[in-house]
């Protein structure tokens, strides 16, 4: 979509989306602190930083790939 | 309601998602509606509905190339096989795809790419003429949309096992969800849809490695358990076991693997099937068409690791024992099938496992909508434009094009519930798909390498190359016994079968072809020009630096791929 001035990049909305699912998932494994699952290696938190690392993942796509930034 | 018909119950399931998963994908399924309704208004023409304007970057064609062949059944078999039979299953990633892609991407991308051509039958009407674009266009229609209703089903079983889905429920939204964005938005929505659900494929299941080997104790604690549990080192070595069919647990030899798979299975699949070949037709340049299939190449190398390794390591720690499909529904068990959910459901707590089915629904549908694109266009373009209406306004055939969408996908839907009450059909119909991909990479090679090759040749030899398969086929149905001398061993097992069968029907398809080529008159070199080598004037590389050359980056693919068979030998 990077070909089309009018056309928002693709990349722009993967951005958004995996940064909606970072703040779910980040959500859910904070909420795991206090009831957490019966998975194998609930000690590790997963959720909480797999989650962070797709808020980073997600702002990193938003910002470059924003609508009207020069590429 | 959506939640409610998610949550249908069944008592049998292996996950329970609770409200942040399916929140997750439901956002899931608003997004890739979302992307079809906001690109149909930049689908008007049938450059812009079949071949996305042929303005993709290297990087959304490349990733869209792979996507399209990462359907979940792809995940979920292959690490099924890799429980299975060990790290041999990596096999199909790594000889089995890379060599071929890369070949397609530096020899026969420049072919396809010139020719100006829609499709894959399309450049045989070009090279061969209308018999050979018929035959190649009709069996591919034909078996596209089974194979993608054989998924479907396959997909919906799947579901029901794991999340205790409603079958119906599971085949009619996912299909129709494909259905609307492609529709709408043609082969650029499919190809961007394909590339979101890339990611998602990635972010979802990567998790399993990580920690399954975090849990093993690193690769060498996971072969130390799967040595312990399975009584055999074997399952972790790549080529040291291939020597003799019975030293493998897949009772195949090497030269079955280096010439049945990475020889004519992988170039037939890579280079001459349209379901991938059309991703990259979408290229805005010849260089962005030859760098597509290289990053493809690049990801397709690393897909192992997510795919694979959650077998080895379902091999290596999973306390029960999983077996066939039949064993498992009278033991009530878990089948091999089973082996990534069930990993997903060790590891994931709620949100992620969430992701890790999105994942999952993701492969299924990126798989579909190539199936779906690749018939409409076929249909369109080789089939009904070719036979029915030769003349028709542009506008016309886009029509057509979205008409074809639905009646693929109804189609597709069709045959899942056919497949529901004749189980059998499936064994059938898998290897009906393998019959077309051999002899057809025989023909389109010759036809590109060598320009004797004419069109009576083209035409009797991928005839008589698919019917020589077919005939093998039956013959190992009709006598189990065959499988010896098709695949030279008495210990030779099905899989086996499956490469030198593959292997035989591609050498008469090439001796057919060369001998009816040499006895018939050869068209003349101003006829060639633009699809054979030798008659084709090469477009010069575009002034780039040595690093954004597509030579560079596939000697170093070709590097990573020698180093990563080196280091699993």
């Amino acid at each position: 979509m990077t070909q089309e001035k009018k056309t928002l990049s693709i990349w722009y909305f993967i951005g958004l989306l995996i940064l909606v699912y970072g703040i779910l998932i980040l959500g859910a494994g904070l909420g795991e602190l206090s009831s957490p699952s019966p998975v194998v290696m609930t000690e590790l938190h997963v959720g909480i930083w797999w989650g962070a690392l797709l808020i980073v993942i997600g702002l990193v796509y938003v910002y470059f790939f924003r609508p009207g930034r020069q590429r | 309601m959506f939640a409610l018909l998610l949550f249908q119950a069944n008592t049998t399931r292996l996950i329970r998602l609770n409200w942040v998963d399916t929140l997750i994908i439901a956002i899931y399924f608003a997004a890739v509606l979302a992307v079809g309704f906001y690109l149909k208004e930049r689908t008007h023409t049938g450059e812009d509905f079949f071949l996305a304007g042929r303005e993709m970057t290297a990087w959304i064609a490349g990733l869209g190339f792979l996507s399209a062949n990462l359907g979940a059944l792809e995940l979920m078999g292959w690490a099924a096989a890799a429980y299975q039979y060990g790290i041999l299953a990596a096999h199909w990633y790594w000889i089995g795809a890379i060599p071929a892609m890369l070949f397609l991407a530096l020899v026969m991308m420049p072919f396809y790419y010139i020719s100006k051509t829609h499709s894959v039958p399309g450049y045989l009407k070009l090279r061969f003429g209308e018999p050979s674009r018929a035959l190649s266009a009709i069996t591919f229609a034909f078996m596209t949309v089974l194979m993608s209703g054989i998924n479907m089903y396959s997909m919906a079983l799947v579901m029901r096992v794991v999340l205790g889905w409603d079958i119906n429920f599971s085949i009619w939204v996912s299909s129709l969800t494909v259905a609307v964005y492609v529709t709408l938005g043609g082969l650029r929505s499919a190809i961007f849809n394909e590339v979101l659900q890339f990611m998602l494929i990635w972010l979802g299941a990567l998790l399993i490695p990580i920690l399954g080997l975090k849990e093993a104790g690193g690769w060498s604690g996971l072969q130390q358990r799967i040595a312990a549990n399975m009584g055999s080192s074997d399952y972790t070595h790549l080529w040291s076991t291939l020597g003799s069919f019975k030293d493998n647990p897949m009772g195949i030899h090497w030269t079955g693997i280096v010439l049945g798979l990475g020889w004519v299975i992988s170039f037939g699949y890579w280079t001459t099937d349209f379901l991938v070949v059309q991703r990259v037709l979408t290229a805005k340049d010849l260089r962005s068409a030859k760098l597509a299939p290289i990053i493809g190449a690049g990801f397709k190398m690393l897909v192992p690791f997510i795919v694979i390794l959650p077998g080895l390591l379902g091999l290596a720690l999973l306390p029960e024992k999983l077996t066939g499909e039949a064993a498992a529904v009278a033991t009530n068990g878990h089948s091999y099938n089973e082996v990534l959910p069930l990993m997903l459901a060790r590891y994931f707590s709620p949100g992620l496992l969430g992701l890790g089915i999105t994942a999952l629904i993701a492969g299924f549908m990126s798989g579909m909508a190539g199936n779906v694109t690749a018939f409409s266009t076929v249909w369109t373009y080789d089939i009904y434009r070719a036979l029915f209406r030769k003349n028709a306004t542009d506008q016309h055939y886009v029509t057509m094009g979205r008409w074809c969408t639905i009646l693929g996908v109804l189609v597709s839907i069709g045959t899942a519930y056919l497949v529901m009450q004749f189980l059998s059909i499936m064994d059938y119909v898998q290897a009906l798909f393998s019959f077309f991909i051999a002899p057809l990479f025989g023909t389109v090679l010759l036809g590109m390498l060598w320009k004797r090759a004419t069109p009576a040749g083209g035409f009797w030899g991928l005839l008589l190359g698919t019917l020589s398969s077919i005939g093998m086929w039956a013959w190992g149905k009709i006598d189990p016994s065959a499988l010896s001398i098709l695949a030279l061993s008495p210990n030779a097992k099905d899989m086996a079968e499956n490469m030198y069968r593959a292997l035989w029907s591609w050498l008469v398809c090439v001796v057919v072809t060369v001998t009816v080529s040499l006895m018939t008159k050869p068209l003349p070199d101003a006829q060639l020009e633009g699809l054979v080598y030798g008659c084709t004037k090469m477009p010069l590389e575009e002034a780039v630096p040595w690093f954004q050359r597509p030579a560079f980056w596939a000697i170093v693919i070709a590097v990573g791929f020698v180093i990563l068979n080196v280091v699993f030998w």
